[in-house]
């Protein structure tokens, strides 16, 4: 366990670490709070202002607003999970092996 | 004790609760011809799924493999397995059904489970796959003291687990009385047999593969359905709503919001409610641990989140061709021919009476046994993870301190598993009459009011305790709870009490209870300056390194 110990302070201490720690809270966050903001501004227009997603693509269409904001919102869900899978698995991954192997050193 | 006694035990048990059951006054059954098609499909799926439960099986030994499956399973079959753990009898039947009635509104509910599917993969599912736990709770209690956090992890696992449950044998129960014209109790009990053989014969490893065949067969069973509709419009979305608009009742009404959810508050809170719920599902959460590494975890999410995304654009076409398909053929699809008395076994089988619409006898077989399969799959799932919940962390970990053996704690795990059974037939038969979609939403409060808020705290948060974890833990789960049982579905529907007279007016207490959860983790936690709160902030950086990199895992990962 002692080992094991000093080797947490030692990543702890590694400032490729604290780098990829705060580089990925950045992505992971700024893309959370990116979906966030989209769908609660989709459920404060369900609440406050229904009317403006009710109103038709176009005159002498049904097909309103609401429909298709809805399905780019779908749509925008999964690029966004895509785009942070691509980016985690090819970058952020590679920087955590190094660091582990960096600690076993 | 073998597994046959385990279901005559069952039996036993169970034939009480239906005779007071059936005792109640139901809505009047209409007895319908028994479905040949249907049913021939229906026991041919069962038959391949209990049969590939027990071959995995015979391969599962240990216990580790029972809850986790080995942690052999690769990004994309695990992604295709939790899409088959999300695509229940709530997404199929419960969001067509809700589209089918209130047009417009069913969207939210789609959007916001799939809005959920980010937030995990960002923020949960890699960390709990590198702290390599097994279940929420062994995530939870990483530093803090076991018998609390446990206590509060098992009992928000149990509460999510009953409500869903409850949702599927809902959905469940109307799809078997409608297939072969019984009375909706004993479709429930039915249910409530074939479901326990599913979990006790197999364990995780082969509910993972039947997911992912489930998962297969649904998502080309409505791509059919939504394929039909569609080529009835020639593929032309605006047609297909103009003809909606035209044989609904309340017209233009179906293209806006406001159909099932009336206020503003109530929107935000059920908003709140499907975005965060996914992040504190146990049976969701459990699936990150059967890939072995974050790498898989993270792949697995993605696929996931397109599997999910791409059903529940087509869910919103089958609600919307159940309606210019079944609104104009009462006779066909409505109790008594009348539009007025309902859809043959509730508005939750709009789906399904579609199938008939499109493809006759056969199609209707087809998706009858494909959502049957789906339900079932799904409660093994749930009960597997609600049986952990009592199994591993009530059981081996507090009541016996460990000092446990892997078959005891089996034992245990199939005791809970008949249990909730019970629960669930019991329960299933008093919600007969709600949207199924409706009950797992309000699954989803109870996840996000107390399970997320703990998993978030305790993984990001350095200064979070155990006093703060499990007290505030509790007070967002029973304040979601008690809310929930005073709000009209539960109070006026199901507790019988005179219409408009719930204390509670709102659709989700989502939105007073998951603040109150952090408000209060965060103030308790910040004032707790115990010995053991000093202990634990110490041992944040320790689980921050192993969250962030899965250093450490290999060794403290098995058990």
């Amino acid at each position: 366990m002692s080992k094991l110990a000093t080797s947490y302070d030692h990543i702890r201490d590694n400032p490729r670490f604290q780098a990829l720690v705060s580089r990925r809270n950045r992505h992971a966050y700024g893309l959370t709070a990116l979906m966030i903001a989209v769908y609660f501004t989709y459920i404060l227009l369900i609440a406050f202002r229904p009317q403006w997603l009710a109103m038709p693509l176009a005159n002498g269409m049904v097909t309103p607003w609401g429909i298709v904001l809805g399905l780019a919102i779908i749509v925008l869900t999964v690029g966004v999970t895509s785009f942070y899978v691509w980016r985690a698995n090819h970058e952020f991954d590679r920087e955590a092996g190094e660091i582990r192997k960096d600690s076993l050193r | 004790m073998s597994p046959r006694l385990y279901f005559l035990l069952l039996c036993a048990f169970l034939w009480p609760v239906l005779g007071w059951a059936t005792g109640l006054d139901f809505i009047p059954l209409h007895r319908r011809e028994t479905n040949w098609p249907a049913i021939s499909m229906f026991a041919f799926f069962v038959g391949a799924t209990v049969w590939l439960s027990r071959w995995a099986a015979a391969r599962a030994r240990a216990a580790a493999d029972f809850y986790t499956g080995s942690r052999g399973i690769s990004g994309f079959e695990n992604g295709l397995a939790i899409a088959g753990d999300y695509m229940s009898a709530a997404s199929f039947l419960g969001i067509s059904g809700l589209v089918f009635v209130n047009g417009f509104d069913g969207l939210i509910f789609s959007i916001g489970w799939l809005v959920g599917w980010p937030v995990v993969t960002f923020l949960m599912a890699e960390r709990l796959r590198n702290l390599g736990k097994f279940t929420f709770a062994d995530v939870a209690a990483y530093r803090f003291a076991q018998m609390p956090v446990r206590a509060f992890a098992a009992s928000g696992s149990l509460a999510v687990v009953i409500f869903y449950l409850v949702a599927q044998m809902v959905g469940a129960g109307q799809l078997v009385q409608v297939l072969f014209g019984i009375e909706y109790a004993y479709a429930v009990l039915i249910v409530g047999i074939v479901m326990m053989a599913y979990v006790l014969l197999g364990g995780m490893t082969s509910t993972t593969w039947v997911q992912i065949v489930k998962a297969v067969l649904l998502l080309v069973g409505t791509t059919l359905m939504a394929l039909g509709v569609l080529l009835q419009f020639d593929f032309n979305p605006e047609a297909l709503f103009a003809r909606a608009v035209a044989v609904h009742a309340d017209g233009g009404a179906i293209m806006a919001p406001g159909g099932l959810i009336r206020d503003p508050l109530s929107a935000i809170s059920v908003g709140l409610a499907l975005m965060f719920g996914t992040a504190g599902l146990p049976h969701v959460l459990m699936r990150f641990f059967t890939v072995p590494n974050a790498r898989e975890a993270r792949k697995s999410v993605a696929w996931a989140t397109g599997w999910i995304a791409y059903f529940y654009i087509l869910t919103f076409i089958i609600g919307f061709g159940a309606i210019v398909n079944l609104l104009p053929q009462p006779a066909q699809f409505y109790v008594d021919g009348q539009v007025s008395q309902g859809l043959l076994g509730g508005a939750n089988m709009a789906a399904v009476h579609l199938a008939k619409a499109l493809g006759g006898d056969l199609f209707l077989g087809f998706i009858s046994a494909v959502a049957l399969a789906t339900i079932l799959a799904v409660v093994a799932g749930l009960t597997l993870s609600g049986a952990t919940a009592v199994a591993h962390d009530l059981y081996a970990t507090l009541w016996r301190r460990g000092r446990v053996s892997m078959d005891e704690e089996r034992q245990v795990s199939k005791m809970t598993t008949l249990g909730l059974g019970m629960v669930a037939v019991a329960l299933g038969i008093l919600f007969e009459q709600q949207n199924v979609a409706y009950i797992v939403m309000l699954a989803f409060s109870l996840a996000c009011s107390a399970n997320f808020p703990v998993l978030f705290m305790s993984v990001l948060w350095r200064n979070c305790t155990t006093r703060g974890a499990s007290v505030g833990g509790f007070i967002g789960l029973l304040l979601a709870l008690g809310l929930t049982l005073l709000s009209a579905p539960v109070w006026e529907n199901v507790f019988g009490q005179p219409v408009g007279s719930a204390p509670f007016p709102y659709a989700s207490p989502a939105i007073f209870s998951m603040p109150a959860a952090f408000l209060s983790i965060w103030l308790i936690s910040r004032f707790d300056q115990s010995p053991q709160a000093v202990h634990e902030r110490a041992l944040f950086d320790e689980q921050l390194i192993r969250s962030e990199t899965g250093f450490g895992m290999v060794n403290a990962g098995r058990r």
